[in-house]
């Protein structure tokens, strides 16, 4: 089960949009692996690009995928939640993308900050598909 | 067939809603507990079935809808395509509650009612304590143990000036 991130040690600080060091992109750390070799952040955010670009993409494949880039301990790349927002499109299914936008604001956890950078890089693919934010919905709210 | 000898012994209407034991005999009935749940957890954003599993005519219409372009969904649409999905949003399950107000008032309460149960024990159950902790006894302790020298160097006797008999100042 790759997903956990458990077993392959370095995915878990695979970080795409390192939860301890906003802002600036901090360098791969380097661990001792007693197997495998390291992947960098840019094939990282491939490889899961790649993932939701998938044409004949099923729900339960996004869904399972959302739920294992969640469960990694980082905040995923524009590019990704682009890639997973399309796929919704694709999907025709609405309210997973507007679940997907509740889930990395509340992956951003303390890091204020973090969720109005990707809103702000998502906003032309947000207008595109017609996809409205939580708060434009007034969901963010009780 | 000592399987279904053990299960009749639990009850026989086990065999009928339990998996069946021969081959070719029918279809396994699937339970409820084996099937995906619905879950709200932050972890788990996106759970293995939709909250609302029957839809209405209105809702069957608004699916419709959702295939076309999402830019022509209002906001109201939008949501109830959104709860249709999901029952809670992120925000509705991450609230807290007053839960534990209720709690610790509980606690409170219970300690002071064991305060009252030790009470009650003393005055009830308890017999007299015994006569070495008179007041008296206990002087009488006290010079034995100044005339015994306990701790004479740093501690007790230490302490106690016998030239004028009293605690040193």
């Amino acid at each position: 089960d790759s997903g956990t991130g458990l077993h392959h040690c370095g995915e878990m600080f695979r970080a795409v949009f390192r939860l301890s060091a906003t802002g600036a992109r901090t360098p791969v750390a380097t661990r001792c692996y007693s197997h495998g070799k390291v992947e960098s952040d840019e094939e990282f955010d491939a490889r899961w690009v790649t993932y939701f670009s998938k044409p004949d993409i099923d729900a339960w494949e996004l869904k399972k995928g959302m739920n294992t880039l969640i469960g990694y301990d980082l905040v995923p790349e524009a590019k990704i939640l682009d890639s997973a927002l399309r796929a919704c499109r694709r999907l025709n299914d609405m309210a997973s993308a507007i679940r997907i936008l509740e889930a990395i604001k509340d992956k951003a956890g303390p890091h204020k900050d973090i969720y109005p950078y990707l809103i702000q890089e998502l906003k032309p693919t947000l207008t595109e598909l017609g996809i409205s934010t939580p708060e434009e919905l007034g969901m963010d709210r009780l | 067939m000592l399987a279904s000898r053990a299960l009749s012994l639990v009850s026989k209407r086990a065999i009928s809603t339990s998996v069946c034991l021969r081959g070719g005999h029918g279809v396994a009935k699937v339970e409820d507990y084996a099937l995906p749940v619905y879950f709200d957890r932050r972890e788990n954003p996106l759970p293995d079935i939709n909250y609302v599993q029957t839809l209405s005519p209105e809702q069957i219409s608004l699916k419709e809808k959702e295939k076309g372009s999402w830019i022509s969904l209002s906001n109201e649409e939008k949501i109830a395509l959104y709860r249709i999905s999901f029952k809670q949003s992120f925000a509705e399950m991450n609230q807290g509650s007053a839960e534990w107000k209720s709690v610790f008032g509980g606690v409170l309460f219970f300690i002071g009612f064991t305060g009252l149960v030790v009470l009650w024990q003393r005055k009830y159950v308890y017999g007299p304590v015994p006569p070495t902790f008179d007041d008296e006894h206990k002087a009488k302790e006290l010079q034995r143990m100044l005339d015994m020298r306990i701790n004479p160097v740093e501690g007790f006797s230490a302490k106690w000036d016998y030239e004028n008999k009293q605690w040193k100042k």
